[in-house]
C-alpha cells in the first residue's frame, strides 16, 4: 500500500488553502504536482551546476554534460529501451510525436497511404497527421471505440492492410482513462509489417512500460505528467528507424561538421536534438524517474487499479451522474455529466471548495462527439490522491446539485 | 454548503434565470439572426432580434445550449433590451463590459444596469467572463453584420 500520507509531505501546494479549503487536486491528467526533489535538483543545477554541455572542456560543463546524458542512461533503463542512443529529448509529447510526423511521415508515408489512429486520440495525436496528410494526400483512418471506451480490435484488424504505413495511438486515455491492449495492437500491425507509434504520455507515471517487449517502434511522452518539470519531453524510436529518417530541426549539436556546401549530420540520438537543450529540465526530469522509483512502480499501479475500481463504482452509484468512459481495463480517470448542470458550472463551484478538476473536451472533441456531449467534467488521481478525495467529490457534487435544483 | 459559503457568483436570480431563460424561443423573420459560440466549453447561443423603422428593439428572443451563467446572462439581456433602441443597447453593452471587467463601481457611476448588476462579482473568476458575456458578443455583432456567425475566441 502506498503511504499517502508520506507521499503528500512531498509535495508543499497540498497544504495549501484554495478559496478557504484544502486543496484536493484532481487535475492530474493534465499535469502532475512537483514533489520537493525535483524542484530542488532543478534548483541546485541552476544555482550551482549551470553551463552548456556537450563540447564544454571546462569542469563544469563536463560535469553538466555528465548528469544531462546520465538521464538519457536512466530513461533507457526505465522504459527498456536498447540503447541510449535510441533516446531523444523534445519539447514535449506532442513535439515527438511531430518530429515523428515530420521526418518518418515525410519519408516513409507516400499519396493514398493511411495512417491507423483511434477515436479516442489526444489532438496532438491528430492534428500532426492532418497536417502530414494535407501536404503529401495521405489518408487518416479511425479506429473505432465502443460504448465502454475500450477499442474496436476486431475492426481494428480488419482494417489493417498493405496502405496502411502508420499504427499511432495512446496507451492510456486522457479522456476516458481506457487501458489499450497495446501488445496486442503492435503484433497485429507486425504482421504486415507495419510500424506503430505509442502515446505513453498518461501510462509511464503509473504502468509498467517495456518497449522491447512491447516492441513498438516509436513511444512518447511529456515529463510534466510524470512529476517532471515542463518543457522537456520524449521520443523513444528504434535505432534501426532512427538512423535511417532525416532531421527534423537543424542547428547547432545535430551535426557533425558544417561547410557552407555540406553538412554531416550528428549520430543518433543528437541528429534529432538541434541547438541548446532543455538541460534543468531534463536534470529535473531524471529526478521525477527517480522519485517514481523511490515509491515504486509496482505499488503506484495498484494504487492506481484500486482508485478506478474505487472511483468508477462510488461515481456510479450517484443518480444523475453519466460516467463516461468505463473500460474494465482503466485508470482512475474519470469523466462525467451530471444531470443538466453545464461542466463549467460544476468546475468553479469545485474549485470554490478547493477541489482542482478539468472541464471542457480535454483536447479529445472526437471522444465528446462519440459520446454526444459537448464537454464533460474530468477528475483525475495521482499518487497523493486517496479514496477520501472520490468521497468529498462526491459530497460536494451533491451540494452542486441542490444548488441547481 | 450554508450561506456563509454561498460565493458571489452564482446569485439566486442567476440559478433561476438558468432553469427558466426567459424569451427562451426563436422569432420568424428577425431583422438580425447571428450564432455565437465559445470554442472552449462548446456554447451556442443563437440571439434574434427584430428591429423596427425607428431602430427600436420591438423583439429580441434566444436559443442554445450553455452553463447557466451565459444561459441567465442571455436571458437578462433579452429583459432588459426589449424595447430599447439601438443606442441605448450600445450604451447598455459598454456599461456591462465595464463591470464584467471590474471597471465598473455599482455604488458610484450613473448606469443603467438594473438587473444585470447580479454579474458584478465575475470579475474574480476570469475563465468565466467569457460565459457571460457570449450573448452580448453576439448582440453586438449583431447590431453590425446583421446575420452570422461568433466566436468568443
Ligand atoms: C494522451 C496524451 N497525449 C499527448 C498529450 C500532450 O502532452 P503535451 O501537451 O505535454 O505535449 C496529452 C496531454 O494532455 C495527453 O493526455
Amino acid at each position: 500500500m502506498l503511504d499517502i500520507n508520506k507521499i503528500k509531505n512531498d509535495f508543499p501546494i497540498l497544504k495549501r488553502e484554495i478559496h478557504g479549503k484544502p486543496l484536493v487536486y484532481l487535475d492530474n491528467a493534465a499535469t502532475t504536482l512537483k514533489p520537493v526533489s525535483v524542484v530542488e535538483r532543478i534548483r541546485q543545477y541552476y544555482l550551482m551546476e549551470t553551463s552548456n554541455i556537450h563540447r564544454g572542456v571546462y569542469y563544469l560543463s563536463e560535469q553538466g554534460t555528465l548528469a544531462f546524458e546520465a538521464v538519457r542512461k536512466k530513461i533507457k533503463d526505465f522504459i527498456g529501451a536498447g540503447d541510449t542512443s535510441e533516446i531523444i529529448f523534445t519539447k514535449s509529447a506532442t513535439e515527438s510525436i511531430n518530429l515523428v510526423a515530420h521526418s518518418f511521415g515525410r519519408t516513409y508515408i507516400k499519396e493514398g497511404d493511411e495512417i491507423l489512429i483511434t477515436e479516442m486520440e489526444h489532438h496532438s495525436n491528430i492534428v500532426p497527421w492532418q497536417m502530414l496528410c494535407q501536404e503529401i494526400g495521405c489518408l487518416i483512418k479511425v479506429i473505432p471505440i465502443d460504448d465502454e471506451g475500450s477499442i474496436r480490435f476486431d475492426q481494428y484488424e480488419e482494417m489493417l492492410n498493405p496502405k496502411v504505413k502508420l499504427v499511432s495511438l495512446l496507451h492510456v486515455s486522457n479522456a476516458l482513462g481506457s487501458i489499450n491492449p497495446v501488445k496486442k495492437i503492435i503484433d497485429s500491425a507486425h504482421r504486415l509489417n507495419i510500424p506503430v507509434l505509442i502515446d505513453g504520455t498518461q501510462a509511464v507515471s503509473n504502468t509498467h512500460v517495456n518497449v522491447r517487449e512491447l516492441d513498438c517502434d516509436f513511444y512518447v511522452f511529456s515529463g510534466h505528467k510524470i512529476f517532471g518539470p515542463t518543457g522537456i519531453g520524449v521520443l523513444y524510436g528504434k535505432a534501426s528507424w532512427l538512423e535511417a529518417m532525416p532531421p527534423f530541426l537543424g542547428g547547432g549539436d545535430m551535426i557533425l561538421s558544417v561547410t557552407f556546401e555540406k553538412t554531416i549530420y550528428n549520430h543518433i540520438p543528437y541528429k534529432f536534438e538541434a541547438g541548446t537543450p532543455p538541460i534543468a529540465e531534463v536534470i529535473g526530469l531524471g529526478s521525477a524517474i527517480d522519485y517514481i522509483l523511490s515509491i515504486g512502480l509496482p505499488l503506484i499501479t495498484s494504487h492506481a487499479e484500486e482508485l478506478a475500481l474505487y472511483g468508477t463504482q462510488a461515481l456510479q452509484t450517484v443518480p444523475g451522474i453519466r460516467l463516461i468512459g468505463t473500460a474494465a481495463n482503466k485508470r482512475p480517470i474519470f469523466s462525467f455529466v451530471f444531470e443538466e448542470i453545464h461542466p463549467h458550472d460544476i468546475g468553479t463551484l469545485l474549485d470554490r471548495q478547493g477541489i482542482a478538476v478539468r472541464t471542457g473536451h480535454h483536447c479529445t472533441q472526437p471522444v465528446m462527439h462519440r459520446y454526444q456531449v459537448p464537454a464533460t467534467t474530468r477528475a483525475s488521481f495521482s499518487i497523493y490522491n486517496s479514496k477520501e478525495d472520490m468521497d468529498k467529490l462526491i459530497q460536494v457534487l451533491m451540494s452542486v446539485k441542490d444548488r441547481f435544483k | 454548503m450554508n450561506a456563509s459559503e454561498r460565493d458571489e457568483l452564482y446569485q439566486e436570480l442567476i440559478l433561476e434565470h438558468n432553469k427558466k431563460p426567459r424569451n427562451y424561443r426563436k422569432i420568424d423573420n428577425p431583422s438580425h439572426a447571428v450564432e455565437g459560440y465559445n470554442p472552449i466549453c462548446g456554447d451556442h447561443i443563437y440571439l434574434y432580434l427584430k428591429m423596427d423603422e425607428n431602430k427600436i428593439i420591438e423583439d429580441i428572443a434566444f436559443e442554445g445550449s450553455g452553463c447557466a451563467i451565459s444561459k441567465s446572462s442571455a436571458s437578462l439581456l433579452t429583459m432588459t433590451l426589449k424595447g430599447k433602441t439601438e443606442q441605448e443597447a450600445r450604451q447598455l453593452f459598454a456599461e456591462f463590459h465595464d463591470l464584467l471587467t471590474g471597471k465598473m463601481d455599482l455604488q458610484k457611476s450613473g448606469h443603467h444596469l438594473g438587473k444585470l448588476a447580479v454579474f458584478s462579482g465575475i470579475w474574480q473568476y476570469p475563465s468565466r467572463i467569457k460565459c457571460a458575456s457570449l450573448a452580448w458578443h453576439a448582440l453586438e455583432s449583431a447590431l453590425k453584420d446583421g446575420k452570422k456567425q461568433v466566436s468568443t475566441e
